[in-house]
Parts: C-alpha cells; structure tokens; sequence
C-alpha cells in the first residue's frame, strides 16, 4: 500500500518529501507543508494583528480619556476615525486574535505532536487554511485604507446601518470588512476539519479517548462548535453582501426583510463562538496546572463532559443579546435560564481547577501564574456575566461600559492570559530554549495589574448608565461629570502601563531565542507525547521508526510506585 | 523523490479512513449553510403569504427536468464508484464523465430559465422572493460547479488508475449536491 502511494504521488513534488532534499527559505517557512510551521504563521500573523488591535485601543482610549487632543502617533480623531478604530479592534482581537493564536496556531502546533502523529492527516489543505487566513488579513487591514474609511458598524455588524452604504458611509470598507470575515471563517472551517479528522483517526497506537490531553480535546470540541454554529452566519454574510452590493432586501424591513433576523443569525454564531475560544484557553489552563501542580487532573472526564455540555447548551442562549431588540419577553424568559444553565458547566470546570490545585505540590513558574491568573480574572468575568444575562437587569445594563467590561474580564483572559500562558508554557519545544524566567514574571504582574485597572473602572462607569458608543463624553454634559472623567483617565492610563510591558515580553522573546539556556527535550517534566521528541521538533516530529506508543493517561503525576514524580505517557512501564 | 503521505493520513483510529471522515464533516458544515439559509426563507415564507404570488412564476417544470438530470448524475456517480471497487479505472473515469455532463446540462438549462426570469423581470432585487430565489440556487449551483471541477480531476486520475478511492468521496459529496436540490426544489418551485 505505501508503495503505490508513493508511486501515486510522483507528479505531486512538493510536500512531505523534504526529507529528502533541502529546501529554499521559501519552501521551508512560506510555504511549508509542516504544522508546526503553520501553527507559527498563524501565531506570528495573530501577534502581528494584535499589535495592530492593542493600537487601536490606544488610539481611541486615549481620545476618551483626553477629548479632542491630538492622540501622539494617531493625530486628532474624527467621529468617523473613532468608529471604525472600535469595530476594527472588536474583530481584529476576536477573528484575527484569539481565533488563530488559540485555535489555529495551538491547535496546529499541538495536536499532531501531543497525539504522537508526524503531521496532521491533510497537510496540504492545512497550508490553504493559512492562505485563505492571510489572505482575509489583507483585505481586513485594506478596508481601512480605502475611501470612505474602514467600516464602522460594531463588530457585530447590524443592519440596517451596516447594509446599506448611505447610513453608515462606508460603502466600500463594510463590504470589504464582510468578505475578510467570511474568508476567514472558510478558513478555520479547512483547519477544523483537519483538526477533527487528525483528532479522530491518527492517535498513536494505544492512545484511547481518555488518554487524549485535554487540550487536544478542547481544540476539538471547539472546531466542531465553530464548525456547526458558523453556517447560518455564512448564509446571513451572503445575504448581507447583497444587500450591500446589488441591493436586495434581505434585511430591509422597507421590502419586507427583517433586521433582527441578523441579529439572530450572527449572535447563533457569535455566543458559541465565546465557548469556541473559552475551551481552548481551559485545556492549555488545565494541561499547565496539571504540570506545575505535579498532580493528575482531579476530573479529566468532568472536565469533558462538561465542555461537551458546554457546547450543546452554548447553542440555545443567544438571544441574551437581544433583550432589548424587542424580541418576546417569553422568550427572554427562556433565555435567560439557559444563560444561566451554562454558568454551571463553567464553574464545574473552575472547581476542576481548584481541586486540581488542592494538595499539589505548586511551582509558581511563568507560565503556572498565567494559568491562575486565567483562573480568577475570567471568574470575575463570567460572575458579571450573570448580572446580563438576567433580562431584567439587562434592560438596564444593555449597551452601557458594563457590558464592555464584562467581556473583556472574558475575552482578555482567554486571549491574552490563555495564549500566554500556552506560550510561555510550550516555547521551549517551539525555539528550543527556555524562556527569561525574571523577565516572564515581571512582564506577568506588568500585564495583569493593570488590566485589573483598565475594566473595573468601566464596570463603575457602566452601572453609572454610560453608553458604550459615545465618541465624545463633553457632548453629554449630564453624564461628563469630573468623577467620570478620572475613571476614564485611570483606564487609559493604566492601558498605556500595560502597553507598555509587553515590550518586556516582546524583548524576552528575541534575547531568549538569541541566547536563551537550551531547553532539553522536556524541561518542565511533564507527561504527555510533545515532551518525548526534540525541541524543537524536526520535520515529521519523530523519526519514522521512533513515533511513541501510549500505555496510559496524561496526567500521571507524583504516581506512589515511582521513584519519579512524573510518569510519561510513552514509557511501558 | 516520491510525496510520501504523511503516516498520520494512513493511521485510522475510528476504523473510517481518513478522507471519508473528512468529506462527511465537510458535508456536516456545508448542511448548516443550507439548513441556516433555508430555515431563514422558511420562517420568511411563512410570514408572508403573499410570495406565493411571486413563486407562482417560477418555471416548474424545468425545475422537474433539472431535478430528474441531477438525480442520473448522481446515479452514474454510484455506478463510478462500483466499477472504482472493482479496480476498475477507465470504468469509473468514464461513469465520472457521465455525472460531469448532467452537473454541465443541469446548470445550461438553470441559466435558460435564470435568463428567462430576467428578461421577464424578475431579478434578485425585484422583490425577497426572487432574493431567496437567486440566493440558494446560486449557492447550491456553486457546489455543481465546484463538484464537477474536483470530479474533473479525479476522473484523470482514476483513468490512469490512480486514487481510486477519490471516487467514492467525490460520489458522497455529489449526492450531498443532489439532496440539497431536492430541498430547493420543492420550497422554491412547487410551493405557490
């Protein structure tokens, strides 16, 4: 059989044969076939965008703080500006941010090496993945350049204002804005289905369902509820371009369409897609606690089981988002009780955690603090949560900083907390060196510190009752009270610290890479397969007679009939 | 040197190989695509009654006739993937052709009825009807099309007796094409 494969595949030069010859710099990094360097494009694409997206944040919180002055390296923003300054960081953090770093650039960079495979199963179409990716890069950051600016109708995107070029002025950045999200959702859909198909069929031999790490599982279960969630809005994204481009009336109540219609669309998409990239950032969370605890997950079946429940009850609360849409209040009602359901699954999870933890012999490494930084900033975020998904107090909270607040105490621990804690925790299998471990700490408390100073003033100015889309608070004098604006100004500032300090991380990186101390194959000691091979792993991952056997679970730590606290999942005995 | 496939795709914990896995996942995310766009012409047919006055203009029969085209292009497909069991290449490529003529006589006659609806006035903007219309046939003939291109090329190969299994993938995913039509049809053409 391999030999007629091999046969087979004579007119197709590129690919896996390059073991057999060397490759140019082209070859080997842009257009390489391999998913650890996949995983890397898509992680140095994400940082990249995040860069641009923490820029923005700057630009329009300084603008906040301090109306009307000239923001340093930005100029004076213009109402214009200002808008498409925050929808672009909302789906610049989300799509471009959280999406690839957590999924893609983990997912590939992982799930191959922790299975024990040489590849994922579709290499090839991996590569596409990342060019569509890339590609859906471009047209995003071109639609801020061209007439008329970037689009800036929210991230969300609701029509009428979005679908139709004489309300939000836009004609060309919204349409352009449209298309870069749809390709790169027709991106993650090629990577996903990779991701599934490699999860499910190249385990190495004895790898059963429960020796899977979580993190592997966690990828998983969220490609498949991005998979299934992100359809409709696909439809809705068609239906939306039209009646941009060529007119139609699909959400155009006018002729007989129904705006909210896309509201439902994009938040039956949008709230799976918030579990989409929770689930990712609680695997690498949990893999971590379990390595620096030196102690087995206290419920590695709870802990999949209740994504799995996560993901199921994840597709019945989205009209949480539109209480105030003037949906049914019926209907409210049973929304809010499954919004709340969900909570339960959640804090199931984060008690999986404390448990974990209890009686565990802890090692507060950098990567072991992100982890419990994860921990008690997204509690606080999903605690907020219930104030919102109450109906009642939402009618209140609906579309003030509180609402902002509260998904940033959530989305910033998955995507920031959650990729650096995955970075600091695999960086050695991916450079081969250690990380500045002085210099992870204090680029750490640089980054969590401040953000704690950045959001909770927004949850005061929000129960305050201050809209979340003011450009210019001194246009409302009633709400531009002098206490306001010092909290407004704390925020600002504390962002500018918090800018700040990632030059420390982004400084750690180049010196530890440079002349960083040699990692060894497995540095922190841990179980599972990644830890069994070279860092950094060398095309095909392991020699092709040497790819791993599994006899047991990932998480065997401080087992009692070993002189070692650690118990590889490869060794026989 | 030869591409050698990674051991990953030849490894199949399931028991399923790795490509039919993959094109049945592939067909899970295309069914929420459809079934999303559907659903939503559903709820909106339902809301209005009076579309029924624009579908009635909608051209039946030859809605039947491209129904019944697709449906022998689906059957030649299996017939493909029967001679394609056996080993039999040549076979299979030339039952592979036989499917990419239906999907090509299956989309002439679409764009004869879409130019006639044109003419006659009823264009994607002309009212949410035609919007749906145009929209999910538009789509789904996109997957024709996209299906007869890969078919194209899987035909070549199976005809020089290569990736014989590509026949059954394309053959899974072409009866996918053909379900999606038996929705479209009756919601778009025979509902009045």
């Amino acid at each position: 059989m391999a030999d007629t494969v091999a046969d087979v595949h004579q007119h197709e030069a590129h690919g896996h044969d390059d073991h057999h010859h060397d490759q140019s710099w082209l070859e080997k990094y842009v257009f390489s076939t391999d998913h650890k360097i996949i995983g890397m494009q898509y992680m140095f694409t994400g940082i990249f965008m995040a860069v641009i997206g923490g820029y923005m944040a700057y630009v329009f919180r300084m603008q906040l703080a301090f109306p009307g002055i000239s923001v340093p390296g930005f100029g004076q923003v213009s109402p214009g500006e200002y808008n498409a300054l925050i929808t672009n960081h909302g789906t610049i953090m989300i799509f471009w941010v959280a999406m690839p770093v957590l999924i893609a650039a983990f997912g590939n960079f992982l799930i191959p090496l922790m299975i024990g495979a040489d590849d994922m199963v579709f290499p090839r179409i991996n590569r596409l993945s990342f060019q569509i990716f890339f590609l859906s890069s471009i047209v995003l950051l071109g639609s801020l350049f061209v007439e008329g600016g970037g689009f800036g109708g929210a991230w969300t995107s609701y029509p009428p204002l979005s679908a139709n070029g004489d309300y939000n002025q836009t004609q060309l950045g919204a349409s352009l804005w449209l298309i870069a999200v749809a390709l790169e959702f027709v991106a993650f859909l090629l990577g996903g289905i990779n991701f599934i198909t490699t999860l499910m069929n190249s385990r190495a031999p004895g790898m059963k369902a429960y020796d899977i790490p979580l993190v592997c599982w966690m990828i998983v279960i969220a490609s498949i509820l991005f998979m299934l969630s992100v359809g409709p809005l696909l439809a809705g994204a068609v239906m939306l371009l039209f009646d941009q481009t060529l007119g139609t009336g699909f959400y155009d109540p006018a002729r007989g369409g129904d705006p909210i219609l896309w509201q439902h669309l994009f938040w039956f998409f949008g709230h799976p897609e918030v579990y989409v990239v929770l689930l990712p950032a609680i695997g690498i969370t949990v893999e971590v606690m379990a390595t620096f605890a030196r102690k087995k997950i206290f419920g590695y079946k709870l802990v999949l089981y209740t994504a799995v429940a996560t993901g199921v009850l994840s597709f019945f609360v989205w009209a949480h988002h539109q209480f105030i849409a003037g949906i049914d209040p019926r209907m409210a009602n049973v929304f809010t009780i499954t919004t709340l359901l969900i909570s339960v699954p959640i804090a199931e999870m984060l008690f999986v955690m404390i448990a974990t933890l209890y009686g565990g012999s802890i090692r507060l490494t950098t990567p072991m603090l992100w982890a419990l930084a994860f921990m008690a900033e997204f509690l606080i975020g999903g605690v907020t949560g219930i104030f919102l998904g109450a109906s009642g107090a939402d009618i209140y909270f609906h579309d003030t900083y509180f609402v902002l607040a509260h998904f940033h105490y959530t989305f910033f621990p998955i995507a920031i907390i959650g990729s650096f804690c995955a970075f600091t925790y695999w960086f050695p299998k991916m450079f081969g060196k250690m990380m500045n471990d002085t210099l992870g700490k204090i680029h750490f408390w640089g980054t969590v510190i401040p953000f704690n100073f950045i959001f909770i003033p927004l949850f005061v100015l929000g129960m305050g009752g201050q809209h979340r889309r003011i450009y210019n608070f001194q246009h409302f004098p009633q709400i531009a009270g002098p206490e306001y604006f010092q909290l407004r100004e704390l925020a600002t500032i504390a962002l500018l610290v918090m800018l700040a300090f990632q030059l420390v991380f982004f400084y750690n990186v180049i010196s530890s890479w440079m002349r960083g101390e040699k990692a060894g194959k497995n540095p922190w000691k841990a179980n599972t397969l990644e830890w069994t091979t070279e860092s950094p792993a060398p095309h095909g991952n392991w020699p092709v007679d040497e790819l791993p056997t599994v006899y047991r679970g990932p998480y065997e730590y401080g087992h009692p009939d070993r002189e070692e606290d650690y118990w590889p999942q490869n060794l026989p005995n | 040197m030869a591409h050698v496939r990674p051991i990953a795709t030849t490894r199949s914990a399931t028991g399923i190989p790795t490509a039919r896995l993959a094109v049945w996942w592939i067909l899970a995310s295309e069914v929420v695509i459809f079934g999303g766009l559907l659903g939503v012409y559903l709820m909106h047919r339902i809301g209005h009654p009076e579309w029924a006055e624009a579908a009635s203009h909608t051209q039946t029969w030859l809605g039947a006739i491209n129904t019944f085209v697709l449906l022998t292009s689906s059957f030649t497909a299996v017939l493909a993937h029967q001679a394609a069991e056996k080993g039999k290449g040549k076979e299979a490529a030339k039952l592979l052709g036989f499917t990419i003529l239906g999907a090509l006589m299956f989309l002439m006659i679409k764009s004869y009825e879409w130019y006639g609806e044109i003419v006659a006035g009823y264009t994607i903007t002309a009212n949410n009807f035609w919007s749906f219309y145009y929209t999910a046939a538009g789509l789904h003939a996109l997957h024709v099309i996209a299906g007869a291109i890969i078919m194209g090329f899987i035909a070549v190969d199976a005809y020089r007796g290569r990736e014989l299994h590509r026949v059954e993938i394309i053959g899974i995913y072409w009866h996918f094409v053909d379900v999606v039509w038996i929705f479209l049809f009756p919601l778009l053409y025979i509902a009045k």
